[in-house]
């Protein structure tokens, strides 16, 4: 059995398989939270009869009412762009898993890279909306892939300025690396060691710029202009139809979960908590990772039943005037700090 | 002059609202398994007297959709006292009130000179089909049941 996981293709069929059963399935349970959290938010119910008890069936019941529709293209789509553009956007999402730490030991590859990695994976996904909107022959569609595109130009400058305050701090781009650097005590009383996420080491700016620009990159409210349902129908998704919308609805909400991954291990800690051996790490750690990850998905909901839409002007204005100059500042802080302390 | 605005205090004051919303209980009824309480004097279904009704045909001349069918013929009684004048009696032949009309205005209730109608806070008698929404003179009668009580007089 052991020699069996040492073959490499072995291992890495494993690991796939891993990663394309359980982001799917995070992605249903956060699919049920935010049918459930936008009820209540709105002094409603929400799903309650589907499975029983509170509804937990009804988006299993979605997906598969989805999975039976005709699977529409337009006349005058270009059909093999049309097409692959789903499946784009989903791998652009599903490969920001594989830098992603779960435990010590639980992660698919510890890229030297991680950090660069993880940015340049999940921003190409614009590229398959993009792609969607070009294919469609639609204008609403049309609008929408533009505005994710421009969008990129407002959000990708502060989500990697943003991220570059905690690699100084850390000293690697290696996410295992930040992690173990977040483990190390800060200062120590006596015998009583303090460990602090990066969150309370000094990054709040950054975190809160990453934030909010990853707000952005995930096409959620106050930031999604590129859907906005009551201007562009829902822009480039307006076309698509059965297992290809399916994808990309999967791919809204395995992005959340994999941005909130990133902020996670980048800003709170990823799968450490301070007080716990290394050995119940080793088992806890995915159960302290999800619970940190849940906690910013819940915020990501909190903000779209709250926060109106901006436009896309005024994202642009938010970016360049504020988020990137707060930026530019964090770093030149946190670099001086590094050097200082 | 303005309180100094702190900035943000929007979002802010936007995040508290949902969230203190997110912890309270909905006030949805879940209709066929729960039921609703109506309000007093709910104006649910129309309820009929017959011995009441006189035929005078006030209630079907003044509702404004035209939803009161009434046909009426008249009885001869016999005389009160040995050697009288037979008295004659409006009697109700048809009453019919189509509730695919009704409007539920109230008008046929305030009208009626000698308390023939009542309103009932009924309300579950949906049709699948238009034509049963005409209730006759004995579906009017039996909603009578359903009529509360008067409220107490005012004492003196």
């Amino acid at each position: 059995m052991s020699g069996l996981l040492e073959n490499f293709w072995v291992l890495l069929a494993l690991k796939v398989a891993i990663i394309a059963a359980v982001v799917p399935a995070v992605s249903l349970v956060f699919i049920f939270a935010e049918l459930k959290i936008s009820a209540h938010m709105q002094s409603r119910i929400g799903p309650y009869f589907a499975g029983g008890r509170w509804g937990w069936a009804q988006p299993l019941a979605d997906g598969l009412k989805f999975i039976q529709k005709e699977d529409l293209v337009p006349d005058d789509a270009d059909r093999p762009v049309f097409k692959f553009a789903p499946m784009v956007v989903l791998m652009s999402t599903l490969a920001v898993f594989v830098i992603v730490p779960f435990s010590p030991k639980l992660v698919v590859r510890d890229l030297d890279l991680g950090v660069f990695y993880a940015l340049a994976a999940g921003s190409f996904g614009t590229i398959g909306v993009l792609m969607a909107g070009w294919s469609s022959a639609n204008k609403y569609s049309l609008i929408g892939g533009l505005r994710a595109g421009a969008q990129l130009i407002a959000y990708e400058l502060p989500l990697v300025l943003a991220v570059v305050g905690v690699v100084i701090q850390a000293g690697t781009m290696s996410f295992n690396g930040i992690v173990a650097a977040q483990a190390a005590p800060v200062f120590t009383i006596g015998e009583f060691a303090i460990h602090l996420p990066y969150l309370f080491q000094g990054q709040v700016i950054g975190f809160v710029i990453f934030i909010i620009a990853m707000l952005a990159e995930l096409n959620r409210t106050p930031f999604d202009m590129p859907i906005a349902e009551s201007e562009l129908v829902m822009g480039y998704l307006t076309e698509y139809s059965g297992l290809r919308f399916t994808m990309f609805f999967l791919a809204e909400y395995a992005g959340m979960f994999s941005m909130s991954a990133i902020a996670a291990t980048l800003f709170l800690g990823g799968w450490y908590l301070p007080g716990l051996s290394s050995g119940a790490l080793e088992v806890l750690g995915p159960v302290i990772l999800m619970a940190k990850v849940s906690l910013l998905v819940f915020v990501i909901i909190w903000f779209r039943w709250t926060f109106p839409r901006l436009r896309e002007d005024q994202l642009q204005s938010i970016a360049w005037r504020w988020l990137i100059p707060l930026a530019l500042l964090n770093i030149v802080g946190t670099a001086i700090a590094k050097v200082v302390l | 002059m303005m309180a100094p605005k702190i900035p943000g205090i929007g979002l802010a004051k936007g995040l508290w609202l949902t969230l203190k919303t997110l912890f309270q209980r909905p006030p949805t009824i879940n209709y066929p398994r729960e039921k609703e309480t109506p309000v007093p004097r709910a104006r649910g279904v129309i309820a009929l007297d017959i011995e009441a009704c006189t035929v005078c045909m006030l209630c079907a001349r003044e509702c404004p959709d035209w939803c009161i069918y009434i046909e009426g013929h008249k009885e001869m009684q016999p005389p009160s006292k040995p050697g009288g004048r037979p008295r004659s009696r409006a009697t109700l032949d048809r009453f019919d009130i189509d509730y695919a009309l009704c409007m539920y205005c109230g008008i046929c209730v305030e009208v009626c000179p000698f308390d023939a109608l009542f309103w009932s806070p009924e309300y579950e008698y949906s049709e699948g089909s238009i034509s049963s929404m005409l209730h006759d003179k004995e579906r009017l009668a039996e909603w009578l049941k359903t009529v509360p009580a008067p409220p107490a007089l005012e004492a003196k």
